[in-house]
């Protein structure tokens, strides 16, 4: 899923300062997963806000509401009606959210609640990490089950460097080496073999470096699905 | 070995078969270039060739490219040292072009330190290519004289290409798979990380002789002298990917304040010693780290001097 982390309450009050009445829009979708984005914290943030902004003397109206999902303009159009009786709206989708609101809704100002961080799932209660990089061309099949592209700080395709200390990254203690991992894993298995040569230069032209991308399925778009 | 692949003198030192004695520079952090020829005249005819470090530890200082064209004016050969971090390959493949024009014709193929090491710790990485594939595109380069896309080089680069090894890294067990990974990717030469831990290097070398990997490639140990026990227990600390025995740190610590330099330089000179003797360490790579006025007195007490004319 995409996970993300709500920006702080300082910066969003920031945002609308001079805003009187305010939507909260949330999404049922991976930031409700990641309690970042669903109804709990949707209402939590509206109350904090009305409780900061009341203490400054200056009273702000929240509404909220829950959308199905901001990624998809048909769940986006459910606000059409409302959208344009307030001053501003705050997203806490992620990034996708404010920009389909913002392409639907031309006169309308959004503003990203959250801080959209990566493709990842949750490790532990409470903890999220980050496992895809949506590069466009998966391989992780070559290195164990184990994405070097997202889990590698260098997106080394043959490591590990020389900075990989027991099996802890060099930029911090808290980042784990997955080069450590997929070389334990294949030395465990005895097939360190797969590990031998190098692995040929990589194809950034499926990654973002192509440009933004998009994925057609004909099938549904003619309407046989 | 066998014929010149890029007719470097460091490249016909190592093959002449004598044990080669390398040194490393950093570039100003800045456009001087009286400091910098003044650092390097003290390696003057001290040294096979001098590495000419990219930005090393993330921090940004003259292109190792510019510094490198620098000391070939001053009469020095360079070790021009590329890293992945900061060129994606096209900038990669075109300063290998500019640097073997400019009359550069050994080069450090590297990972490069994570910039958040450095002094710009907000930069976005490159990582376009690794070390590894580097070095296979500098080979290609070299011996098919194709770019990476396979279209022709007019006048392709004769690179003697070099690679670095970090045999205190983990995972232990793997690293000398990793160094023979790198050999069949095209390195010639391997310069290895600081070694400290002599134990662990003297079994490493081991393993490298037991794969026959020092007869594919020259392999030169990296010793950098300690000028007092606060620089080893920071590098210790803050270099990443550095193995220093407390052994060490003890053994300078043992002595005054003032005599821990020459205790960190009579270390390096025994180290030095056990290289000449190692099975299969072709010479040495002496990283005195903005010490290099030291390097003459190394050198001379090492028992390298003169180096070889081939």
């Amino acid at each position: 899923m995409i996970v993300a982390d709500r920006k702080s309450l300082k910066e969003i009050l920031a945002m609308v300062e001079d805003d009187k009445k305010i939507l909260i829009a949330g999404c049922k979708g991976c930031v409700t997963v990641c309690n970042t984005g669903g109804l709990k914290e949707v209402e939590i943030l509206a109350s904090s806000m009305k409780i900061a902004r009341k203490k400054q003397g200056n009273d702000i109206d929240i509404d909220i509401n829950v959308l199905e999902r901001q990624c998809d303009t048909e769940y986006v159009a459910g606000i059409k009606d409302t959208v344009e009786d307030y001053d501003s709206v705050i997203s806490l989708a992620c990034g996708v959210g404010p920009q389909f609101l913002s392409e639907m809704y031309k006169d309308q100002t959004f503003y990203p609640g959250v801080n959209t961080t990566f493709f990842g799932g949750a490790t532990e209660h409470g903890v999220w990490e980050e496992r895809c990089a949506g590069c466009g061309t998966c391989g992780i099949h070559n290195f164990g089950g184990l994405c070097p592209i997202a889990r590698c700080a260098k997106s080394l395709m043959n490591g590990p460097c020389g900075g990989s200390s027991n099996g802890v990254c060099e930029v911090n203690k808290d980042i784990e080496c997955i080069w450590d991992s997929i070389v334990r894993k294949k030395m465990d298995a005895g097939k360190i073999e797969d590990l031998m040569g190098v692995k040929g230069i990589k194809n950034w032209k499926t990654a973002r470096d192509g440009g933004p991308r998009k994925s057609i399925r004909e099938e549904l778009v003619q309407g046989n699905i | 070995m066998s014929e010149l692949k890029s007719g470097s003198n460091l490249e016909k030192v190592l093959n002449a078969g004598h044990f080669a004695f390398t040194g490393e520079c950093g570039p100003p952090k800045g456009a001087n270039v009286t400091h910098l020829k003044e650092k390097l005249n003290h390696l003057k005819g001290k040294v096979d060739a001098v590495n000419m470090t990219d930005n090393q530890t993330a921090v940004v200082r003259m292109s190792s490219l510019a510094g490198s064209v620098l000391m070939i004016e001053e009469g020095l050969e360079p070790n021009f040292q590329m890293v992945c971090r900061d060129r994606n390959r096209l900038a990669m493949m075109s300063d290998i072009l500019g640097a073997y024009a400019l009359g550069i014709r050994n080069m450090l193929c590297l990972s490069g330190d994570h910039q958040t090491f450095g002094n710009h710790p907000d930069a976005k990485n490159v990582h376009d290519i690794d070390s590894m594939q580097l070095i296979s595109m500098v080979k290609k380069m070299r011996d098919e004289g194709k770019f990476l896309n396979d279209e022709d080089i007019d006048v392709p680069p004769k690179m003697f290409i070099g690679a670095a090894c970090n045999p205190f890294a983990d995972p232990y067990e793997y690293r000398v798979y990793r160094l023979a990974n790198k050999i069949e990717a095209g390195a010639d030469f391997i310069q290895t990380q600081c070694i400290f831990n002599m134990d662990k290097f003297r079994d490493f070398m081991k393993k490298v002789v037991d794969m026959g990997l020092h007869e594919k490639c020259y392999i030169l140990a990296g010793v950098t002298p300690m000028k007092n026990a606060g620089m080893a227990n920071f590098m210790s600390k803050f270099v990443p990917g550095m193995d220093i025995p407390d052994s060490l740190v003890k053994r300078l610590k043992s002595v005054d304040k003032k005599d821990q330099s020459e205790e960190g330089i009579k270390f390096a000179l025994e180290q030095v010693e056990e290289f000449k003797e190692m099975e299969g360490v072709a010479g040495v790579h002496m990283m005195a780290i903005e010490w290099e006025h030291m390097v003459p007195e190394i050198a001379e007490r090492a028992g390298v001097l003169p180096r070889p004319v081939v």
